[in-house]
């Protein structure tokens, strides 16, 4: 039982919990408590160091929007923006229940009576944004999975399409996202012409933006992993005689996995970076557009709620990251991954 | 030249044990014979006058010139030599991994140019998939092979019964991260052998284990080899593994363009017993004579 909780929070990245469930174990409590303060007590010193020196230093910072926020007015300034969100949450449903309530008493005059139900149109809050930079995020990185995975494994097989390719590689992967931003809005709004569009074309904009960065990371990894797996499995597919799909799904793709996973986390990780700076540039939804507006805002609020977005968009960046590792835990043959 | 009889493991009762190594360049088995039909040969395996090249940055290296060897069904034969001499080689070349430049392989009656279950490979570092338990691992040959022939739980069967072969039983469902590297290369042999393959091919099969794991190896291999009498090759560059195991020692010259040096017969008797052989004169005269050929005439140019 305790060695199963270990193994799992290990797995799920939580190894520093470990001491606390073997201290509660009654095993070796000195060593525990020791560990304890390492792995629990250490980052908890940096943090509250950190804390007390951006107490005591964003004071000192006068700016044109008043000082600069220190830790306290940050947190006031999340629960306001929690608060908020609550607020507009309310007024939705007020707005729903009025539309029923009204569509109720036109049914009850008259049956035949048409019903409109209007779209609640109320300003996007701070968790709305959000939700569509995750949703906005997650669409552009498994497009590119989608394309990077199947491109890297064809090019790790084949050395020629490798060498084929490999120059446009070269050349678009150190290309900012943010330089194809322009053509890629031209791009969506010449192409992607639709009555009724499924997607806005924003969201189709920034979407494609992460994708175009994310591509590379997955693509070089997955083919250098291809390319380098053990000559003797390779061998062993051979001696068996396995048809090549099947060469390249039980042997290829599970060999090369602990790397595919690599290029997939940098890919998620520049993909999120760089998602924030095309939704500020293009004014795109997201929390990207929040920054900005709030930064053209100019209220004595908005030096703080910029703070809490970028303390959000760190703490989402990390969870993607540690979801990607715990995944990676999961489904490949290598377990030390990424410790 | 002079010919020296080499005897067949199964006529050389009549010939000195002793006699049977020749001096000279590669002799082989059946020269007094009749050279025989092409589409008939006698021997079970017959590499004849293989050749390989390599094309490297500094042009062609040739690493085998002119191989020729005639094994029979059912015989243990090593391959030893010198690190680099090419043993490696041959082997490949029997499995089908590498085209010979010049000459060929037949093994059963058929041209070997492609790689097949028929000659299932030991690798030297048990290649056991790492994301594969030991069942799976051995799971997805035998699917490959006997895709058509075996039901689902006969390939089971199939698979369980050639883990308990090497006593792997037990450990059926670890990953090969869980079991030790004497166990992977038992599960290795397991996988070989699940393929029915008419001639084993061991590259190096117990290279990396230590003195004690690959004891307890060679026997589980003599063991095997006495319930199934597989035809089987195997590289080694361990002169008492070689004269324990086999029933013939193809010794090899020293590369570049290595070929066979000397065919040496081992005739003891079986079950052979490592403790019994320590202080039985003719093992220890095989095994002098497999030495002298490797410490004196093919010692490596430097050190």
């Amino acid at each position: 039982m305790k060695t199963k909780l270990i193994n799992y929070l290990e797995m799920t990245g939580f190894s520093w919990l470990c001491p606390v469930v073997r201290l509660c174990s009654g095993e070796s409590p000195r060593e525990q408590v020791n560990e304890i303060i390492n792995v629990i007590g250490l980052p908890l010193i940096a943090i509250a160091a950190f804390l007390f020196i951006w107490a005591g230093t964003a004071s000192q910072v006068k700016t044109s929007l008043g000082d600069l926020p220190g830790p306290s007015q940050v947190w006031e300034q999340a629960q306001g923006l929690w608060q908020e969100h609550q607020a507009e949450r309310e007024k939705e449903e007020e707005f729903y229940q009025r539309q029923e309530e009204r569509n109720a008493k036109k049914l009850e005059a008259n049956p035949d009576a048409e019903i409109k139900m209007r779209e609640y149109t109320g300003r996007a809050t701070f968790v709305d944004q959000i939700w569509t930079s995750l949703v906005t995020v997650f669409t552009g990185f498994l497009v590119g999975a989608l394309i990077a995975i199947p491109m890297g494994v064809a090019c790790g097989l084949s050395q020629k399409l490798y060498t084929a390719i490999s120059p446009l590689v070269q050349v678009f992967k150190p290309v900012s996202p943010l330089a194809w931003l322009p053509i890629v809005t031209m791009v969506v709004s010449a192409v992607y012409i639709s009555d009724d569009p499924m997607f806005e074309k924003s969201f189709v904009t920034s979407a494609i933006t992460v994708t175009l960065c994310s591509l590379w990371p997955t693509l070089i990894n997955t083919a250098v992993a291809v390319a380098s797996i053990d000559k003797d499995w390779i061998n062993v597919g051979r001696v068996i005689r396995l048809h090549w799909i099947t060469q390249v799904f039980k042997i290829a793709i599970p060999a090369a996995l602990p790397m595919i996973f690599t290029g997939l986390r940098i890919s998620l990780g520049i993909g999120w970076m760089v998602l924030i700076a095309a939704e500020m540039l293009a004014q795109n939804p997201g929390l990207g557009k929040f920054v900005w507006d709030e930064f053209q805002n100019g209220s004595s609020d908005s030096l703080g709620r910029i703070m809490v977005a970028v303390l959000t968009i760190g703490l989402i960046g990390f969870l993607l990251d540690w979801m990607m590792l715990t995944l990676q835990k999961v489904l490949s043959h290598d377990k030390n991954a990424g410790r | 030249m002079t010919k020296t009889q080499v005897g067949k493991s199964t006529d050389n009762q009549e010939i000195d044990v002793m006699n049977v190594v020749s001096m000279t360049k590669p002799v082989l088995v059946d020269d007094d014979v009749a050279i025989p039909d092409e589409h008939h040969p006698r021997h079970f395996l017959d590499l004849s006058g293989v050749s390989i090249e390599f094309q490297t940055n500094k042009g062609p290296f040739k690493a085998l010139d002119n191989v020729n060897l005639k094994i029979n069904k059912g015989e243990f034969v090593s391959i030893i030599g010198h690190s680099g001499c090419g043993k490696s080689t041959v082997l490949n070349i029997v499995a089908g991994l590498y085209k010979a430049t010049e000459g060929g392989v037949i093994v059963n009656g058929k041209e070997v140019n492609e790689p097949g279950p028929d000659r299932a490979v030991v690798f030297q570092n048990h290649s056991l998939l790492p994301w594969l338990t030991v069942y799976q691992n051995v799971e997805l040959a035998v699917k490959a092979i006997f895709k058509k022939k075996k039901t689902k739980p006969e390939m089971k069967e199939w698979i369980e019964h050639n883990l308990k072969l090497v006593h792997m039983d037990h450990a059926m469902h670890k990953y090969p991260a869980e079991i030790s590297g004497g166990m992977k290369q038992r599960v290795g042999i397991a996988r070989a052998l699940s393929m029915e393959p008419t001639v084993l091919l061991m590259d190096e099969p117990f290279g990396a284990l230590d003195a004690l794991t690959r004891a307890h190896l060679q026997d589980s291999v003599m063991e095997i080899q006495s319930e199934l009498n597989n035809t089987v090759i195997m590289i080694t560059h361990d002169v008492d593994e070689a004269v324990l195991l086999s029933d013939k020692i193809v010794m090899m010259t020293n590369g570049p363009s290595a070929t066979v040096g000397e065919i040496l017969n081992v005739d003891l008797d079986r079950p052979r017993d490592r403790l019994a052989l320590a202080n039985n004169p003719a093992y220890n005269e095989y095994r002098s004579k497999v030495l002298t050929f490797l410490y004196e005439r093919q010692r490596r140019p430097r050190g």
